[in-house]
């Protein structure tokens, strides 16, 4: 927490005030893996991504991304728009297949186990790996009690237990009990953006998933509620496999412990570069990375 | 890397299609057995029976790997497809009974003569709807003419002018295109009829056809000119041309052939209204030339004197008539798709 | 108003030229556009005006009563004793039918337009509801008369049999042609594309990221489509199917064809004994007098009416599904 000052400071202009930002991004970077030094030890075996490609109709959109997610860490996936890395985040759950003209190539392994293995329930799969999107996207019939618990529901899974504290564990864990405990009976419409979006990731919680994607979670967001979602995605992280897309690259220094660069280049887009975030911020071994980091383009 | 193929690991695999197959196929075998062995008779049986069976087994097989949760979607997603099913059904139906029965009384005269010495009892081989096909095409004509001007000019207030009555206008239109055919007819009865020395005539016909028609009309040309791009227009005001001159020469023009589709879906909508000819245009039997004075056949009339009549040669009369008339606005229906998709495919 | 000065005339005069010829465009243009009020008004007031005689005579008999005679009085002169209670109730029982069969079929036909069907299929499948749609009315009559009549007639003598013991199922006479249910299946096919596209529309437009969210959350294609696409689109069905009740209401020739019309109120709708406003007017124009005239034209305004209310609420709440965004 004694970074906090400096966080604020930089928060929502960081992509304007690069210049002198490649230093310190590695600072914030390695201040964040001494933190999490001799923390949570790896849990199973994580997610996995074999040469994934993608298509959009005869487009070629990523190319041959191979990446290791280490259960229980935070990897984020950086990169000028139109580099693929959404692309690749909605093949780790299967929601690329929904584009009616998408195709893929490679293997995802999820436990050692791949999730396009023919015959596979897709739904299964989509409850071990969870999603939270760009835009905050709650319910808008339901209260915010049921959101929480709509995975249940729409799952049709019978959750063993009370389902009042299952409620309230996903609340807490999502950071936003305290502002909703008096009023689980209202509707979700009238919380603000920042709390919609914490409620989306209550909601995923619920499902009790291995692995969580996050597409650019705050970019919707003031950044007043995007700190309080990176404090959420600290706390998730000691217990689940976090992948996040950011444009804001304090970002991914501040939460990720892995950083994957991607880019297109004019052809489709494909991974440049990954490793410890404050690696790829401090000593890149790519000098697209470098610039891209440090501002000079993107 | 340019050797790897994309693949879609989602789709139905062959297997998974040859399990469909399969049940589909055990299934109308076993509906077979059922209706044999079973009480259970008649096309209806086959129906239900073959869904029933179906759903069990396709049941069963999606139960082995997806569980109660993969039961209860392949189980909405028959239902949904069962109800697309009864409706295809009525439409093969109502265009096989209208082909099958009406082939049997088209022959050449039927285009080139009248009912002028033939009754509609008489054996179907006499007489024709020449007269008929003249008069409906007086009728179109002249609903074209009033119902088209009337329809583009109330779509440019909506699209071009934005008056502060367009949200009014816009409802006006809808209700409008619920005012039922019957009321239509009797409206020019009591308007014109009982008013002023006009009787019976195409003319008046064309006239309530014209209620009818104009609010498909204004529907429709008012989605086409919405989808003529702003700076079309800007464009054209921007040169110092007058709104008028823009809409005229610029507007339209673009908006031409989404504008032919209007007239021809209006022109499908009324082709066919029988109920408020019969109060307007009256009945004659040979060709009237003149659209102001007398009555007019219309292929709808002579449907529904064939309808009326109820001996089984009137009655293919009708039959004969109506695939005709279904010709026709199979016809229109076809221009006004290709025309429209032309459109689409040219922005 | 900017004050004048004394450079500008001359570009004025141009652009009040300008505005001449675009403040007549625009006056021919609004005016026109006024003419769908001008009809409707024009339709109530001219039905109104015809119809008045009748109003004045039966009162509110008109509406109570089900007889519809004309006799001659002791001078010889016509009184007429018309009244629409059975034709009413049956234009509400037939609509009834109609909606019960229809609205299901529309909303099963919708979603699967909508998210099972293969992309070919849809498209093929769209065309045909389209074309249904432009159907003539007469050919539904024929169609129902001679085809389904025979078929609906077994159909409702499988449910009279079986369910024969709910009061509106029973009959007074086994006696199943041309009855409410045949009539209201007709319709029923009538109204199914109106249904089904308005339908088709609304959940078109349910918003991504809530599907997104739904199958995110491992739901089913079902699970999605009940928890997400059918809250959204329920008042878009409601609005559907009150589009449709309008154009049941006001069918005539196809009703017509396939209804035996006899003026006394029926509810039992499996028996061959109902009545429609509409076809009831086509039925009796032939041989019309002059109060029997002016009795039909009230008739059609009483339909008129009907109809414009219905569709004014089904109008109201179309737009308020798509505008809504819930």
């Amino acid at each position: 927490m004694d970074n906090s000052n400096n966080e604020n400071q930089n928060d929502g202009d960081d992509m304007s005030t690069q210049s002198p930002a490649t230093k310190s991004l590695g600072d914030v970077a390695a201040k964040r893996a001494k933190q999490n030094m001799g923390g949570s030890a790896p849990l199973g075996v994580g997610l996995e991504a074999r040469g994934v490609h993608a298509w959009f109709g005869k487009h070629l959109a990523l190319e041959d991304v191979s990446l290791d997610f280490s259960a229980g860490t935070v990897t984020a996936l950086i990169g000028p728009s139109g580099c693929g890395k959404s692309t690749f985040i909605r093949t780790l759950n299967r929601m690329h297949e929904f584009i009616p003209s998408a195709a893929m190539a490679g293997q995802v392994l999820l436990d050692g186990r791949d999730i396009y293995e023919p015959g596979i329930d897709v739904t299964k799969i989509r409850l071990q790996i969870g999603m939270v999107f760009q835009k905050p996207n709650p319910f808008p019939s339901m209260t915010i009690g049921e959101n929480v618990l709509a995975g249940l529901k729409l799952a049709q899974i019978k959750h063993e237990g009370n389902k009042d504290d299952l409620l309230e564990e996903c609340l807490v864990r999502a950071g936003l009990w305290t502002e909703v405990k008096d009023r689980l009976g209202a509707h979700a419409g009238g919380l603000s953006g920042g709390q919609q979006q914490r409620l989306c990731i209550a909601r995923s919680l619920a499902l009790k998933p291995k692995v969580l994607l996050m597409d650019e979670p705050c970019s919707a967001l003031d950044p007043g509620s995007t700190l309080r979602i990176e404090d959420t995605i600290a706390q998730l992280s000691k217990t689940m496999t976090i992948v996040i897309v950011t444009h804001n690259m304090q970002q991914a220094a501040r939460v990720s412990d892995y950083t994957a660069f991607f880019l297109a280049e004019g052809g489709p887009g494909h991974m440049v570069e990954v490793g410890p975030t404050n690696e790829i911020f401090s000593r890149p071994k790519d000098e697209r990375t470098e610039n891209y980091v440090s501002g000079r383009f993107g | 890397m340019t050797t790897i193929q994309p693949i879609r690991p989602w789709a139905a695999s062959k297997a998974d299609r040859a399990m469909t197959g399969a049940s589909l196929l055990s299934a109308v075998l076993l509906t077979a057995l059922l209706v044999a062995v079973t009480p259970l008779k008649g096309k209806l049986a086959y129906f239900f029976v073959f869904f029933v069976v179906w759903f069990v087994l396709d049941s069963i097989l999606i139960a082995r790997r997806f569980g109660t949760k993969g039961v209860r979607d392949g189980l909405a997603a028959k239902i949904t497809l069962f109800g697309a099913v009864i409706v295809m059904m009525a439409v093969a139906s109502i265009l096989w009974a209208t082909i099958s029965r009406g082939v049997k009384g088209l022959h050449l005269s039927l285009f080139s003569q009248t009912m002028r010495t033939t009754s509609f009892t008489d054996p179907f081989s006499h007489g024709g709807m020449l007269h008929s096909i003249i008069g409906t095409l007086y009728l179109i004509l002249i609903a074209i003419v009033i119902s088209v001007p009337m329809g583009i000019l109330t779509a440019i207030y909506l699209t071009e002018i934005k008056g502060r009555a367009a949200g009014l206008i816009r409802f006006l239109v809808q209700a409008m295109s619920g005012v039922p055919s019957v009321v239509a007819g009797l409206f020019i009865y009591a308007a014109i009829i009982l008013n002023t020395p006009l009787r019976n005539s195409a003319f008046l016909g064309g006239l309530a056809l014209t209620i009818l028609m104009v609010p498909t009309v204004t529907r429709t040309a008012e989605e086409v000119l919405n989808l003529v791009p702003r700076d079309l227009r800007e464009a054209g005001l921007a040169m110092g041309a007058t709104q008028w001159k823009t809409v005229a020469l610029v507007v339209l023009p673009a908006a031409r052939s989404g504008l032919i589709t209007a007239t021809v879906l209006g022109v499908a909508r009324v082709a066919g209204e029988t109920a408020p000819l019969l109060f307007t245009v009256g009945v004659f039997d040979s060709i009237n030339k003149n659209p102001f004075k007398g009555g007019s056949g219309t292929i709808p009339t002579y449907i529904w004197a064939g309808l009326t009549a109820g001996t089984s040669d009137s009655v293919q009369r009708a039959w004969t008539a109506i695939l005709v008339l279904l010709a026709v606005v199979l016809i229109l229906f076809t221009l006004a798709r290709t025309l429209g998709n032309k459109k689409m495919k040219a922005k | 108003m900017p004050a004048p000065t004394a450079e500008t005339p001359d570009p004025r005069k141009l652009t009040t030229k300008h505005r001449a010829s675009d403040r007549l465009f625009r006056a021919v243009v609004t005016t026109f556009s006024f003419s769908a009020l001008i009809i409707l008004t024009l339709i109530g007031l001219f039905l109104l005006i015809k119809g008045f005689s009748t109003f004045k005579e039966q009162g509110l008999h008109f509406f109570t009563t089900a007889g519809w005679s004309v006799t001659q009085d002791a001078n010889g002169k016509d009184v007429g004793h018309f009244g629409l209670s059975a034709m009413l109730l049956g234009t509400v029982l037939i609509a009834l039918v109609a909606l019960f069969i229809a609205v299901p079929l529309s909303v099963l036909t919708a979603l699967f337009l909508t998210f099972y069907a293969p992309e070919r299929i849809r498209t093929f499948l769209v065309s045909v509801v389209d074309l249904m749609a432009a159907f003539p009315s007469i050919l539904y009559g024929l169609w129902g008369f001679f085809i389904l009549g025979p078929m609906a007639e077994y159909w409702a003598k499988l449910i009279n049999k079986y369910l024969g013991w709910i009061p509106f199922l029973s009959v007074p006479q086994p006696s199943f042609t041309r009855s409410p249910f045949i009539a209201g299946i007709v319709l029923a096919v009538m109204i199914v594309p109106i249904v089904t596209s308005v339908s088709r529309e609304v959940f078109s437009q349910t918003p991504l990221d809530r599907v997104q969210a739904a199958y995110a959350l491992g739901a089913s294609k079902w699970g999605m489509i009940k928890a997400v696409v059918l809250p959204f689109g329920s008042s878009g069905i409601v609005g559907g199917a009150m589009l449709g009740l309008g154009r049941a209401f006001g069918e005539t020739v196809a009703v017509y064809s396939v209804l035996n019309i006899v003026f006394r109120p029926n509810w039992h709708i499996l028996f061959t004994q109902g009545g429609n406003v509409a076809s009831m007017i086509i039925g009796q124009w032939g041989e019309a007098g002059k109060a029997e005239v002016s009795a039909l034209l009230a008739a059609g305004l009483v339909l008129f009416v009907l109809t414009l209310l219905v569709n004014f609420a089904a109008d109201f709440v179309v737009n308020r599904a798509v505008k809504s965004g819930r």
